[in-house]
């Protein structure tokens, strides 16, 4: 049946680990946004939910490195990196081998996609989990888009992905949730993590409001890393929410930058019941 | 190194071998005495400056219990006493360290309320 909801979050792992540190009033916000985002996902009812992650070098490494992933099994583990660093404690997290097969199918009728049987949570997709589906009982999809490791995987393949990835959750009867999840300006884990580019945060979360299609397209890696670090390639999975949902508009329900965090954390929703926007180009 | 760090990072395993025998846990990497040096002590800002992907370097110093502020730290220490970084992504798109960038973005430096 028709996706039944699609979203963005921020995943730094500063966001959980690193909590002590922030100052608390943001630190509250950003939890109560991420609070928001879970209640609208439940209300959604969703039987499994797809999470378009880029991942860190978790799974997949540059001696094989797939363009897109998606896994396809029944259950995945995670986090991968100390539960102590990541204030996450190791778990198991249901999948649905049988959907994520389906899907896949689905997909590789229009986009190339590698699937994976086995599949180790990084901060990518478990803080997102951490708060969206806290007792780990959702099965979830994960899915990963290069956005590490150059080359990358190129902007208009990451849209021809989501709209693939739309086909697919369409065409099965389960109600399915989709949630793209990365940084926009972010350098992490470099001498100059915790720098943000608001600017270049907030215009793109315009362009992507309003799924300008042209505009996300028109980036170019170089330039992005030099306006807005390498946490920025990951835009890639904001804009295969977008694709997914083309025409409909986006809501930008948090946006702060919180440099403790090293992102400027975002929340936001597509509104899927919106009459569709005049022009997606 | 990536490909070593890679595995140890994925592997509890390998991690307790690591911590048993660095030097040993190398052996059948093809790495350089500079990068098994590096990898043995460990050197984060050689490590850094060599080009290791942050995103892998960061669970390296959490696997040593560096703590965070230390661990941006000693990657500054390493540009600052190696140079720029020689390659991968950082070197590849053309890294311009920590003071250069905050000039060229207009921002003050507030590294050390910053992570």
């Amino acid at each position: 049946m028709p996706l039944v909801f699609a979203g963005v979050c921020s995943h730094a792992p500063g966001i959980v680990g690193r909590a002590d540190q922030a100052d608390t009033a943001a630190k509250n916000r950003l939890y109560e946004a991420f609070e928001g985002l879970r209640h609208r996902l439940e209300a959604s009812k969703p039987d499994a939910l797809i999470v378009v992650a880029a991942e860190h070098f978790a799974n997949f490494f540059m001696n094989n490195m797939p363009s897109f992933a998606m896994g396809m099994a029944d259950y995945y583990e995670g986090p991968i990196e100390n539960p102590e660093w990541l204030g996450i404690p190791k778990t198991r997290i249901p999948g649905n081998r049988s959907l994520s097969e389906r899907l896949i199918q689905k997909v590789m009728e229009t986009a190339d996609v590698s699937y994976a049987e086995e599949w180790k949570f990084d901060h990518g997709i478990m803080v997102p989990l951490h708060f969206l589906t806290p007792n780990y009982d959702l099965p979830i999809i994960p899915t990963n888009i290069n956005c590490q490791g150059p080359p990358l995987t190129p902007l208009h393949r990451a849209w021809a992905f989501g709209q693939a990835l739309r086909e697919a959750a369409d065409s099965v009867p389960e109600r399915v949730a989709l949630i793209g999840t990365g940084g926009i300006s972010h350098w992490p884990a470099t001498p100059d993590s915790g720098k943000i580019n608001e600017s270049w945060d907030r215009q793109f979360l315009d362009e992507w409001s309003r799924c300008d299609k042209a505009a996300m397209l028109s980036y170019a890696d170089t330039q992005s890393y030099l306006d807005a670090g390498q946490g920025a390639f990951e835009i890639r999975t904001f804009m295969t929410v977008s694709a997914a949902t083309e025409g409909a508009p986006g809501i930008v329900h948090f946006y702060e930058p919180i440099p403790i965090f090293a992102v400027g954390c975002t929340i936001g929703t597509i509104d899927l019941e919106a009459p569709p926007l005049r022009s997606t180009n | 190194m990536q490909k070593f760090l890679f595995e140890l990072n994925r592997d509890e395993e390998f991690q307790a071998r690591y911590a048993e025998d660095r030097r040993g846990a190398l052996v059948n990497f093809d790495l350089t005495a500079e990068e098994q040096q590096a990898l043995i002590e460990p050197d984060i800002g050689l490590l850094f400056h060599l080009g290791v992907n942050g995103q892998i370097l960061m669970h390296f110093a959490a696997l040593h219990s560096i703590e965070w502020q230390d661990y941006l730290q000693r990657m500054r220490d390493g540009l600052a006493v190696h140079g720029p970084v020689r390659e991968g992504v950082y070197a590849v798109t053309g890294y311009e360290g920590v003071d250069a960038h905050s000039t060229r973005l207009g921002q003050t430096s507030d590294i050390e309320e910053g992570a």
